[in-house]
């Protein structure tokens, strides 16, 4: 796949909901995140790039909690560092409160991170083992100049902690000391530290045991309440996405495929794609599991280095068409279906038809990705060894 | 969001969970119910944090293999400490007694005899007591010899893993051509370069070699640092790149590094002893120093082979206790064996 | 295999009937367990630790064709059962008690290589993570192949057309190009179709799975799930389902167990289990899970603390310190498991039935 394509077939000009301008604290567009590959035994050549992200428009309003939803691979975390500009994107612009943050660099990026803070998947990894809990919660309050030394700001860190339901015994305690979900509480706390405006949330409790989840769900949405802050989540997990968020958007190989209102989203599915990963999330109900229509995607997801051209789902859809779907890349529009809002925007050519019935699901040849050329990456979702999660 | 005071609020959940508690209670009071029961986020003991290093202590403890080596370590630094006191005799002076034995022809080397255990060397000088002061300067250059080496790899390791890109390059470039000479023959050019060989030839020289390998290793667990979350999260919170530097990545690189310093403390001295005996190290006999002793015991070494087993045994059992000590504090660090 | 599995979109109420038909012909009989378990108990002694016992006197039966689950978190011991009963817990270190009956055999007297016999023959095992499971340096048709030899006496040669059914069995696309494929080539889920090839290859009658889907994406989650169902009922295999994931239970097993620290808390068929959840741990589980098709703005009700907080089984129950509704006896002894009709229950104060 060469560049030239990937450019020629730029969505960005897709229909943009219209918003008031004072009410979007996040506006992403374009936003391009290409990681080059290099090969080489001397001298480094970029042999290629993943294009983790490729080309997203969205916007975040003040205090809603938008939801990015995808499998592995499909640029949902990239595209969430893009906008923290942990990850600075190849392309596009991200506006936060008015500011460009993607051309922000050095001092100036640093003040302005203090308005946008992330929680991380894996509450061990994301703490610094050798701090204890009261350094790391008094580091960013240091940084941006909340508090000179940590026992002026001592006061401020039992509130931290008071709020995300730990006792002021933690200060002196280590990481390593806590349990799972006590951490990623420590991690929350990390983040409202400094008074952000906006928490990026990547997979915030994909690490956790099933019984602590609803814990962190809970606590964010309190602290959401409290706080008025706004949430950009990140998760692979539908339920949890749709349990906390207003607006969702579904990422597919570095695009999005479809946004629209939570409730929306699970009540009319658009997209083929959203269709699918609608039908495959298990429910803890036998009832429900024995009763329902299964939509099973065949083959892998394709390399993100080579993606399709066209509409990047067409490999695996089960209604793709003869025409348009391999050659012109959909971009995200509001569908002319009756009932279907403003808000819900989907990239597919054919939304209408397989709405309305006119084009029907048919089976699909499955495909195999060779993954051989692409630097294995993306072992985020690697559970533990069984042996030693057991112990 | 203004900094306001957001009231502590006592768990809710817990409230609700402890009447339940007291409702459901079958006939039986909830006290004991209570005592046991956790709030929303699970129980926080109110003792003291344990951080890593004091976790890491609490292992090395009870760790045979690190308490030998420790053991070995103390006594021969108490040992070097106090040698002028432990010596019987002056190591520098040829001792009369012994000389009344030594002839060129018959004895060169006079053995043990009353007041002096392990003999005599050529010059009928109390060997024990050599080897007693030996050990002083034996842990001066070993020590030196790390310290610069060390301070010199922080410095290179440092500069390469926190900056990346260019820096980088260029820094592990002159590194790998460090590394591919041979250490021993990197050692002999520079003790060989200065006018007078001295002691501080041979730390200087030695404490080159260890440079290269100190600033791969650091660089290497820097880079990893520099990806990991938690740096992520401090680069994510605003902390200054000084700041993400020095608390974050360094400390968190430096336990490979501490590990080996100890192993090139072994490794140094036995370098050290190398460099003495090719006749590279201080010439100075006055100073004994176990690889100088074992460079002049050679002309010896068919008849009298333990002018040389002794110094020779010094150095192996030193170098053991260090190499102990260090592969036990490996294994006390690593991640992995956290429990 | 075709891309869409549709189930009979009308027969709830038979299905569960022909459920709850099954499951009583299994207790009650009609056919001798396959595999029996009974307190099983795994310590884990290490050097200078306290000893730590992470299975505590788990006992289950699996029928012929059944599909049995074993649910819990992190640390309630259910990936350390399927490694006591394959005898693959490391040699030093533990201790295994009680017995695993298999047709008649305690597994657990066998030697180790009896027991390497009867491992991928008779009963075999899929992995959570496909990649360190297969061996990165051997190509996926070989690796297919090696089993057959060693199992079936097959040669080489007359393997080779077998494996390559296999693969196309389990829905790998092109299978003769993929037999040359080294494990790193293929995608997550190619590598667990590509482990099930490897486990079905000799047609042993119980297959266990140790959260075989978990390192994969829901679409791809989705498609192994249908193929273990698939491949289950076709062959009459015996599968035992690890899982911390109670949808994948809902959808796949005849009978669910629910471990909690090392211990056996609610056992049921799945349709009443889910329907009536009695045990606070159980229900609580199910409580807190935000669910796809639930109405949006309802609360989670989580479960208080984490599993640092039990208390030992020995004097109290575990899960008292997170229980919803904990009495006094709670926390002064052990409730013993407590079958009746098809189900089974260790709690002192369970929660009411609701019909």
């Amino acid at each position: 796949m060469s560049q030239t394509t990937t450019d020629a077939t730029q969505p960005t000009d897709g229909e943009r909901p219209a918003y008031d301008s004072s009410d979007v604290l996040v506006d992403a567009k374009g936003v391009k995140v290409h990681f080059p590959i290099k090969r080489g035994v001397i001298f480094d050549k970029t042999i290629g790039h993943v294009y983790a992200v490729d080309g997203v428009d969205l916007q975040i309003r003040r205090g809603e909690t938008y939801g990015l939803v995808g499998e592995s691979g499909c640029g949902k975390s990239t595209l969430g560092r893009a906008i923290l500009n942990l990850e600075p994107p190849t392309d596009g612009t991200v506006t936060f409160d008015g500011v460009d943050i993607a051309s922000l660099k050095g001092e100036e990026l640093r003040r302005k991170r203090q308005d946008i803070q992330m929680v991380f998947q894996d509450p061990l990894s994301s703490l610094d083992p050798r701090q204890s809990v009261e350094s790391l919660l008094f580091e960013g309050m240091k940084a941006h100049g909340l508090a000179k030394n940590a026992k002026e700001a001592r006061p401020r860190l039992v509130e931290l902690l008071n709020a995300v339901g730990l006792p002021e015994a933690a200060l002196a305690k280590y990481p390593h000391e806590f349990s799972g979900g006590q951490r990623q509480r420590i991690g929350i706390a990390r983040a409202l530290s400094v008074n952000p405006k906006l928490i990026v949330a990547d997979e915030p409790v994909s690490a956790l045991d099933v019984s602590v989840q609803a814990q962190v769900v809970n606590l964010l949405e309190d602290l959401q309440e409290e706080f008025g802050l706004t949430y950009l989540v990140v998760a692979h997990d539908l339920a949890v996405v749709r349990h906390i968020s207003d607006r969702i958007g579904v990422m597919y190989l570095g695009a999005l495929a479809e946004e629209a209102d939570a409730d929306d989203l699970y009540a009319q599915p658009l997209h083929p794609y959203t269709r699918a990963l609608m039908s495959a999330v298990p429910v803890p109900d036998p009832v429900v599991e024995d009763r329902r229509e299964q939509i099973l995607l065949t083959g892998d997801l394709p390399s993100p280095s080579r993606p399709p051209s066209g509409c990047r789902f067409h490999t695996r859809c089960p209604w793709r068409q003869e025409t348009k779907c391999d050659t012109e890349r959909p971009v995200l529009r509001v569908p002319d279906i009756p009932g279907v809002g403003s808000g819900h925007r989907v990239a597919c050519h054919w939304t209408e038809q397989i709405e309305s019935g006119e084009i029907e699901r048919h089976e699909v040849a499955p495909e195999v990705t060779d993954l051989s050329d692409l630097l294995d990456g993306d072992d985020s979702l690697m559970g533990p060894a069984s042996i030693s999660e057991a112990l | 969001m203004n900094p306001s005071p957001m009231d502590p609020r006592p768990s809710a959940k817990k409230d609700r969970i402890d009447s339940l508690a007291e409702t459901s209670g079958r006939g039986g009071t909830a006290t004991a119910v209570k005592d046991v029961h956790v709030g929303a986020a699970g129980k926080v003991k109110d003792t003291g944090g344990v951080s890593l290093i004091a976790s890491a202590w609490a292992r090395l403890r009870r760790n045979p293999v690190f308490l030998l080596g420790l053991a070995i370590t103390v006594v021969f630094v108490l040992l070097a400490l106090f040698a002028p006191l432990l010596a019987p005799n002056d190591p520098t002076k040829r001792m009369p007694e012994l000389l009344e034995d030594l002839s060129r022809s018959t004895n060169p080397v006079p053995g043990p005899e009353a007041g002096f255990p392990l003999g005599s060397d050529d010059f009928g000088r109390d060997l024990l007591s050599r080897l007693i002061v030996g050990a002083r300067q034996t842990l001066i250059v070993g020590v030196f010899a790390t310290l610069f080496g060390l301070a010199g790899g922080i410095i290179l390791g440092t500069l390469a893993g926190a900056f990346g890109g260019w820096v980088d390059s260029l820094v592990m470039r002159i590194v790998d051509v460090m590394l591919s000479v041979p250490s021993l023959l990197l050692a002999v050019s520079i003790a060989a370069l200065a006018p007078r060989p001295s002691q501080w030839t041979v730390i200087i020289a030695i404490a080159v070699v260890q440079v290269p390998i100190f600033a791969r290793l650091l660089r290497g667990s820097m880079l990893a640092q520099r990806a990991s979350d938690h740096v992520l999260a401090a680069r994510a919170l605003g902390v200054k790149q000084s700041s993400i530097v020095f608390r974050h990545m360094l400390p968190n690189s430096l336990g490979p590094v501490i590990v080996q310093s100890t192993l090139v403390l072994a490794t140094s001295i036995i370098d050290a002893a190398a460099l003495s005996f090719l006749g590279l190290g201080n010439p100075d006999d006055r100073q004994p120093e176990w690889g100088q002793m074992l460079g002049a015991s050679q002309q010896w070494i068919r008849d009298y082979p333990h002018l040389a087993f002794y110094p020779a045994a010094c150095i192996i059992v030193v170098a053991l206790g260090f190499t102990l000590m260090g592969e036990s504090l490996r294994e006390a660090l690593d991640p992995k064996s956290r429990r | 295999m075709s891309p869409t599995t549709t189930a009979d979109p009308t027969p709830t109420d038979q299905t569960n009937v022909a459920d709850r038909d099954k499951a009583r012909r299994w207790r009650e009989g009609g056919s001798e367990p396959l595999l029996r378990v009974r307190d099983l108990r795994v310590t884990f002694q290490r050097q200078g630790q306290e000893p730590f016992e992470a299975v505590q006197g788990v006992s289950f039966d699996v029928h012929p064709g059944q599909t049995v689950g074993l649910v819990g978190e992190s640390g309630c011991g259910k990936s350390v059962t399927s490694l006591a009963i394959m005898g693959l817990l490391p040699q030093r270190g533990n201790k295994v008690t009680g017995t695993v009956d298999y047709e008649g055999t305690n597994l657990l007297d066998l030697s180790d290589q009896q027991m390497r016999d009867k491992r991928g023959k008779d009963i075999a095992m899929v992995f959570q993570d496909p990649l360190s499971s297969l061996n990165p340096v051997v190509p996926i048709g070989l690796q297919v192949t090696e089993v057959l030899e060693r199992h079936r006496g097959m040669s080489r040669k007359a393997a080779t057309p077998v494996a390559r059914e296999l693969l196309d069995r389990v829905g790998i696309p092109d299978p003769d190009r993929r037999l040359k494929d080294y494990p790193h080539q293929l995608s997550g889920g190619m590598r667990q179709r590509a482990l099930i090839a490897i486990a079905l290859a000799c047609q042993p009658r119980l297959l266990i799975a140790d959260e075989p889907t978990t390192a994969l994406d829901v679409t791809i989650q989705a498609q192994i799930l249908a193929l273990l169902k698939e491949l289950v009922e076709e062959s009459g295999t015996a599968l035992v389902m690890i899982t911390h994931d109670l949808g994948v239970v809902a959808g796949l097993c005849d009978e669910v167990n629910v471990l909690y620290g090392g211990r056996i808390v609610e056992r049921g068929d799945r349709h009443d289990l889910f329907a009536q959840p009695r045990h606070p741990y159980t229900h609580g589980l199910l409580a807190s899970i935000p669910r796809l098709d639930a109405p949006r703005g309802q609360r989670l009700t989580p479960i208080p603390g984490s599993v640092s907080d039990n208390l030992p089984w020995t004097s109290a129950c575990a899960f008292a310190p997170r229980c919803s509704q904990p009495i006094e006896v709670c926390t002064q002894k052990m409730p013993e498991l407590e079958e009746h009709h098809q189900r089974a229950l260790r709690c002192f104060n369970p929660v009411e039935a609701t019909r």
